[in-house]
């Protein structure tokens, strides 16, 4: 069965490739998801504020106890022998490049320009083979206009693009007001794709320390019809190429994303959960089905339940919610 | 550079670099070694560390391989390591000092009475005596110059380079082992501009033949010989005679490879280096820098018509007769031997004996050439790194003129006490004006030495122009100050001195003018440039009147600037040095300000370049904004109204602190006249509470209306800065407005404060981060908040109400974290770094037991910021009882702890003797009391001293040498608590052995290990405690090897207390293991969790550290009581809970763990491994010993 996909402009021979997450930090790791058939690697985000804090940390907490007593004038060895996680994430990807032949995409983190868009031309000079921008903004300052915020991502990935001559994909989260006019301004601003959605890190409440904590929880395959509606919504209108990110776990899971328009579909907590070879199975699955189901190749199916194609548009529109609501009256 | 130039056809075209003497030197004993065996002591620890960076980056030496680095647990091991390593054939060096070279001298011996060839280097140090002195003289090398080693010495950094080249050399060809040696911090620390040696010139020196002997003398299984034999009466003076034809040959070699030197380099050396006037009548005689000074004093004279001249020592032992008498004037009629080291009770000191010895020699010999015997007298100077200066050597100059100079002088104090010191023109200088003379005040943190230090660079590298740097630090850890003294000159500069008058004054903190004065370097009409926020049109008026009248008086052109908030605005964080040195070079003129800019911005580009564009983009910015920000200040021509300069004491402090503290405070301790001082280096304690730093930017404000008054502030506090007291609410009627009070919980008619000492916190946050207590509307806002304080003042008195309240009395506080910190701390103010980790156990060690503690403690940072004068935060309660306080060495502490503990107890013994036989004078029942009476709790002891008292009432009436005895000796018995303290490299690492066996010897002593996992006071090198994979000095790849579990070993013996605690993780469990090691009757061992600039991060979050530390499994918590297993108990208890987090989610916070990144990952499941195994051992130790705590 031919599962090659275009995704970014990059050949892959097949759309399943893990998300951003922890996976990769370990190179055997990767290694392994390379052989379970990952048509892609995505690393997890290096994030602006990490490049950021950890520049002004060094300085703070290592350069500013240095030459002040006579006994010790430094007490570290000199700072370049220590790896600021950026750099550490700069080396990963070469490492990573030299251990598997398919695609490596690096993943940024931030939302204001600045220095660290540095660090995309430095991922590009690492051998990444795209970049997946993860826009993660929580709009909290009351006077900034929706407006405003999505001029800023576009005026990032202008940036970016200024920097970098590899495809950039940009990671959205759900919570534009227009999506589709936002992923157009984004295409518009040099973009050469989008990811749907972004799974939000969503804090906890200890009520006995009043405070916060963070939890992480795995995502559910009920996430995915949030991606389904929006790739089915945009895949109809945009050209551009599409990942699904947030609820595929399983082989149908990836049918029904690419159905929906999806060029690729990423997969973490399924991995997570279940092992590296959950990938090969997912692919297995996947294969077996489009020959069950007498398809010529991969691309034959994407797209189909899209708001052009499928027979039910309204199904992704408004009526949806009135039509669940009078399925529980019955 | 004051060997003679003698132009030669083959000198090779040199290499200019600026660089101190440890790593010029460093540089050479690298490339021609092949192991070094290390272990770290200021001044010599760069040294080192330079090696072992380019062995670890794996730079080559001399023949293409990298030389092999271990480091050792004390000197004494490094030296039986060389010791091995040349016996087995590797050309060997190490570096040291002080006390470490003290440890050498055995196998010193040895090394010479084998002839191996060998050259380490040695930074000259002061050795403890009255004191510790972390600073130079000879007294270090003059303790060796009996072991058979050849001592070459160095006296400036171009020297110590060259000298470390002509030592190795000279050593392979003469089999005689070489000492070679420079001052300690003036030579060592001093950054100069030299001319570099390439590797030729070294290849060029060393003789490959002679190399190729020694390796074939190597012990081999292959061709067996034996060495270290033990002989008899019968052959062995012979036998030690038998090397005398090597150290003959000594002078001859080492004079032609200086000769050899000279023709590759063009400078030339001698054994005795003669300099000045070819008839001299009078002549200084020295080794080190301060012959460079006395030179620069004797051109000065010769130019006034007089004759001087002075004789530099280079090679000291074998001291050669023959060469010493060839190079002195033989018009010479009067010499100063001056000697940088004390022999109480010798004819002399030892360059002074040599010499009366010499000439004496040469006389009977026949070899004095002299018109008349010369009159020879003998100085002491210099010693700990006191300064030696031009107008000094001129005073000795002069005194050679009197009919009978004054012999064994001591030149640059005031000896008003035995009257030996010859006076001398404080204000006489002779620097010329060619030279920029440039002094800057700065503060540790704020990175002027940093900046200063790349100055020196850029102009004396990218410029044709001499360059020269001394930094001069103070003895605090946290808010010190540093003063910078800067020369730049056309031609090489061979002042070895600090600065007196300056070109450039800069003052980078704004409050040193209140205390310091910063103007009294100022030559008239130079540059003043003052970091302010004030801005040139209103500075005028904050100034104090002083330094008002001394712009005015001595015309200094003033500039401005506002570095913070040129720093804030260019995005540059707090860090103002590269905008202050933008400043130095704007208005000092040393350089063109067009050419200065493109420089300073060159280096920031090669500073910060790899951190990307951004970064470099933001200091350019800090540099154009700089100059934009520097204002001229207009100066009034007569209007000097400002306030005074604010007393370094106040009026009520004792006669002591007014008299000596305050001069010193002041900085102006070299005025102090010997009188001033005691004579066996007592001092008084409780003296931080004089010196009011004030260096906290923003103070902790309380809240008393959600305040839980759990005390965990006052707990964690390291400097004793932030208190807890309840009293009765009827004093408030006499408190000062604002002062903050609540009703004490579950206290009737008593009321609580937690107050902050505005002036001594340091601005940490680590009591704002501890306190559990949020309002319940606002849980962001705790009960302790960080505050900018406008109103210090206020506070302050406020304080200082607080500490006249009444302290509870200690008969009802019980062992609980709470209780404790109603304790009167008796260790406050310490000059420990801002957050540092192993105060708190100290503090909380005296609210516990401070009216009856003993301490010995190893040198350290606990010894630094325990004992380093001006003032000491050891301190006494109201009945004037606290910690008394030691510190003997580094090695010997634990043995000097028992000894604490053993006069203890004989003197208790024997007060308990003569009680029982003065029984019938005394009566029988106060008798039987005093010998029951010894119990350890506080009502016990409190009774115990009323009986003491009593008895000594009676005891005045008992005419009786034993009632006087007796009374003497009453105090011992009280109990005493005698706590051995110190960092893990003396624990672990130099004092093992003597810890080991303290803990074998069962008796009653306490040791606190304040485990910071490396020498912190050094700088951060590895210890045995460092953990796996942590990155420190001497393990920059990261420590490959477990961390030592010296708990686990201490308990093998079965009948030692053992604790490891954490207070940031489990206070509760702190304090009931300081209560259990107390109260057991035999040795115990706690290890306290230190956490440690030197890990690298931010310490406000110290104590979340501590808590992963030991939620990962890391550090366990656990208490090993031996009276347990009496109980049939399991002894072992561990007091966490099983592991809940990642070992990673600890390590990952500190830099210290960062290591390179392809060990990272496999590092982090290594070590998640160790302690993962580490948990399970513990957990079968335990049983089902589990604490309650830890459930």
């Amino acid at each position: 069965m031919n599962l090659e996909t275009d995704y970014l402009g990059l050949k892959l021979k097949n759309p399943i490739m893990p998300g951003a997450s922890p996976l990769v930090d370990d190179l055997s790791t990767v290694r392994r998801l390379e052989d379970a058939g990952a048509a892609a690697i995505v690393m997890h985000s290096l994030f602006e504020e990490q490049i950021e804090l950890e520049r002004a940390a060094l300085d703070r907490d290592v350069e500013s106890h240095t030459e002040s007593f006579a006994e010790a004038l430094t007490y570290l060895p000199n700072e370049e022998d220590f790896n600021e996680t950026s750099e550490q994430y700069l080396q990963l990807i070469s490492k990573i490049k030299a251990t598997v032949s398919v695609p490596v995409i690096a993943s940024l983190n931030g939302i204001t320009p600045g220095g660290w868009i540095d660090y995309a031309k430095l991922m590009e000079q690492a051998g990444a083979d795209a970049l997946e921008l993860n826009y993660y903004d929580i709009p909290s300052n009351p006077s900034m206009t929706g407006a405003q915020i999505e001029a800023r991502a576009v005026a990032l990935v202008e940036a970016i693009r200024e920097n970098v001559s590899i495809p950039i994909a940009v990671k959205l989260s759900p919570f534009f007001s227009s999506l589709p006019n936002f992923v157009k301004q984004l295409l518009g601003a040099g973009a050469n794709g989008v990811v749907l959605f972004n799974r939000f890190y969503q804090p906890d409440i200890n009520i006995e320390d009043l405070d916060t904590e963070s939890v992480l929880e795995l995502s559910t395959p009920s996430e995915l019809r949030l991606r389904l509606r929006w790739l089915a919504l945009l895949s109809a209108q945009i050209d551009t190429s599409y990942a699904a990110t947030g609820g595929v776990h399983s082989a149908q899971d990836a049918i029904r994303a690419i159905m929906a328009g999806a060029d690729a579909v990423q997969m973490v907590s399924a991995l997570l959960r279940n092992g590296t070879d959950h990938l090969a199975t997912v692919l297995a699955d996947l294969t077996r089905w489009l020959e069950e189901h007498e398809y010529e190749s991969l691309a034959q199916m994407r797209g189909t339940m899209n708001l052009k194609h499928c027979p039910d548009a309204t199904a992704f529109e408004r009526a949806n919610y009135l039509r669940i609501l009078k399925s529980w009256q019955v | 550079m004051s060997a003679n130039q003698e132009p030669s056809t083959a000198v090779r075209s040199p290499k200019a670099a600026t660089l101190d003497a440890n790593e010029a030197v460093a540089s050479v004993a690298y490339r021609l070694s092949e192991t070094i065996a290390i272990y770290p002591i200021t001044p010599s620890s760069p040294m080192a560390e330079s090696c072992d960076e380019w062995s670890a980056k794996s730079r080559p030496n001399l023949w293409g391989s990298v030389p092999s680095l271990v480091e050792m647990q004390s000197e004494a091991g490094v030296a039986g390591a060389v010791h091995g390593m040349l016996n087995s054939g590797a050309l060997t060096t190490t570096f040291t000092a002080s006390q470490g070279l003290l440890l050498m001298i055995p196998n010193m011996y040895k090394i010479a009475g084998e002839l191996l060839p060998f050259c380490f280097h040695v930074t000259a140090r002061a050795l403890a005596t009255h004191a510790l002195s972390i600073f130079g003289d000879h007294s270090d090398v003059m303790a060796c110059r009996q072991t058979g080693f050849v001592m070459l010495a160095s006296n400036s950094v171009q020297e110590a380079q060259d000298m470390a080249c002509i030592s190795h050399a000279a050593t392979f060809e003469t089999r005689v082992p070489f000492m070679h040696f420079f001052d300690g911090f003036r030579t060592s620390h001093e950054v100069s501009k030299i001319d570099l040696l390439d590797d030729e010139v070294l290849r060029s020196l060393v003789n490959e033949e002679a190399i190729r002997t020694f390796r074939s003398r190597a012990l081999t299984p292959d061709k067996p010989s034996i060495r270290g034999t033990a002989q008899n009466p019968d052959v062995y003076f012979q036998a030690r005679e038998a090397c005398n034809p090597y150290y003959a040959s000594v002078p001859k070699a080492v004079q032609g490879l200086m000769d050899r030197f000279a023709k590759l380099t063009g400078r030339q050396y001698h054994l005795f280096d003669y300099v000045g006037h070819p008839e001299a009548d009078r002549v200084i005689i020295a080794i080190g820098s301060g012959a460079e000074t006395a030179e620069e004093a004797a051109v000065w004279l010769n130019a006034q018509g007089q004759k001087v001249g002075v004789l530099k020592v280079r090679l000291y032992r074998p001291f050669n007769v023959e060469a010493f008498i060839a190079a002195m004037p033989a018009s010479v009629k009067s010499i100063a031997v001056l000697d940088r080291t004390k022999e109480p009770g010798s004819v002399g000191e030892p360059l002074y004996l040599d010499v009366v010895t010499a000439l004496a020699e040469a006389r009977s010999s026949g070899l004095s050439r002299f018109a008349c015997e010369p009159v020879v007298i003998g100085g002491r100077y210099g010693l700990g790194s006191k300064e030696f200066d031009p107008a000094m050597a001129k005073a000795i100059f002069d005194e050679l003129l009197r009919e009978r100079p004054k012999n064994h002088f001591t030149i640059g104090i005031n000896d008003d006490v035995s009257g030996t010191s010859l006076d001398y023109d404080a204000e006489f200088d002779l620097e010329g004006s060619d030279v920029v003379r440039a002094v800057f005040f700065g503060l540790g943190a704020d990175g002027t030495v940093g900046a200063n230090k790349n100055s020196i660079k850029i102009i004396g590298e990218e410029t044709s122009n001499f360059a020269q740097g001394y930094f001069v630090y103070d003895s605090k850890k946290s808010g010190a100050m540093t003063i910078s003294h800067l020369r730049f000159g056309p031609r090489p500069i061979s002042a070895h001195y600090l600065i007196k008058r300056a070109n450039f004054v800069a003052c980078h903190q704004a409050t040193f003018m209140e205390k310091f004065d910063v103007l009294g370097y100022a030559v008239p009409k130079g540059v003043f440039l003052l970091n302010t926020p004030f801005g040139a049109d209103v500075i005028w008026d904050h100034l104090p009147r002083e330094v008002q009248q001394q712009i005015v008086e001595k015309e200094l052109q003033f500039y401005v600037i506002d570095a913070a908030s040129v720093a804030h605005a260019a995005g540059a964080g707090g860090r103002t040095n590269t905008i202050m040195q933008t400043c130095f070079f704007a208005i000092s003129g040393v350089l063109p300000r067009e050419e200065a800019i493109a420089q300073i911005k060159k280096a920031i580009k090669k500073t910060y370049g790899r951190k990307g564009d951004a970064v470099v983009a933001q200091n350019f910015a800090a540099v154009d904004q700089a100059l934009a920000g520097l204002h001229q200040v207009k100066v009034p021509a007569n209007c000097c109204n400002g306030h005074a300069m604010l007393p370094p004491v106040p009026d009520c402090a004792p006669d002591f602190v007014k008299r000596v503290t305050s001069v010193i405070l002041e900085n102006k301790g070299d005025l102090l006249p010997v009188s001033a001082f005691t004579a066996d280096g007592t001092w008084p304690v409780a003296t931080t509470q004089w010196e009011k730093r004030n260096i906290a930017d923003k103070l902790p404000v309380w809240d008393s209306s959600i305040c839980i008054q759990c005390n965990k502030c006052a707990f964690v506090c390291p400097h004793a800065a932030i208190r807890s007291k309840f009293y009765p609410s009827e004093l408030l009627a006499n408190a000062p407005e604002g002062f903050n009070s609540v009703k004490m919980r579950a206290q009737e008619g008593q009321s609580f404060t937690i107050q902050v000492a505005p002036e001594d916190c340091t601005g940490c946050t680590l009591c704002a981060s501890v306190c559990p207590a949020k309002s319940k509307t606002d849980p962001s806002h705790k009960a302790l908040t960080m505050t900018v304080i406008p109103e210090r003042a206020k506070e302050a008195a406020q304080y200082a109400y607080f500490l006249d309240l009444p302290n509870p009395d200690r008969t009802l506080l019980k062992p609980e974290v709470k209780s404790s910190q109603f304790a009167q701390p008796l260790f406050e103010y310490s000059g420990a770094c801002t957050g540092c980790g192993e105060t708190p156990y100290l503090k909380l060690l005296t609210q516990m037991f401070g009216d009856r503690l003993v301490i010995a403690n190893a040198t350290g940072c606990s010894s630094i910021y325990g004992g380093n004068l001006p003032t000491t935060p050891y301190t006494t309660d109201k009945n004037g009882r606290g910690p008394a306080w030691s510190n003997s060495l580094f090695e010997d502490n634990a043995e000097y702890g028992l000894g604490f503990r053993f006069a203890i107890d004989k003197q208790n013994g024997m007060a308990r003797e003569l009680l029982t036989k003065l029984a019938p004078q005394i009566g029988d029942t106060l008798v039987a009391d005093l010998l029951a009476g010894g119990g350890r709790d506080e009502a016990a002891i409190a009774a115990q001293r009323e009986r003491v008292k009593a008895l000594r009432d009676r005891l005045a009436g008992i005419n009786a040498l034993d009632a006087r005895r007796l009374s003497d000796i009453a105090d011992f018995l009280v109990r005493k608590s005698t706590w051995i303290v110190g960092g893990d490299g003396w624990a672990y690492d130099i004092g093992y052995g003597g810890v080991d066996h303290v803990l074998s010897t069962g008796a009653n002593i306490n040791i606190l290990v304040l485990d910071t996992e490396v020498y912190s006071n050094t700088g951060g090198q590895m210890s045995k405690s460092t953990p796996f994979g942590a990155t420190a000095k001497f393990a920059m790849a990261g420590k490959t090897r477990p961390k030592k579990d010296l708990g686990l070993m201490a308990m093998s013996y079965g009948n030692i207390y053992v604790a490891r605690i954490a207070f940031g993780a489990k206070d509760a469990q702190t304090v009931k293991a300081f209560e259990e090691a107390e109260s057991f009757d035999g040795p115990s061992l706690i290890i306290a969790y230190s956490h440690c600039i030197a890990h690298g991060y931010s310490l406000n979050h110290g104590l979340e550290q501590q808590r992963l530390a030991v939620e990962s499994g890391t550090w366990p918590l656990f208490r090993y009581d031996p009276r347990r297993a009496a109980e049939g108990l399991n002894a072992m208890q561990i007091d966490n809970a099983p592991p809940k987090v990642r070992v990673a989610d600890y390590l990952r916070n500190e830099l210290r763990f960062k290591t390179k990144p392809e060990n990272l990952a496999a590092f982090e499941a290594a070590a998640q491994e160790q302690v993962d195994q580490r948990v399970a051992f513990y957990q079968k130790l335990a049983g089902t010993g589990i604490s309650e705590a830890a459930k």
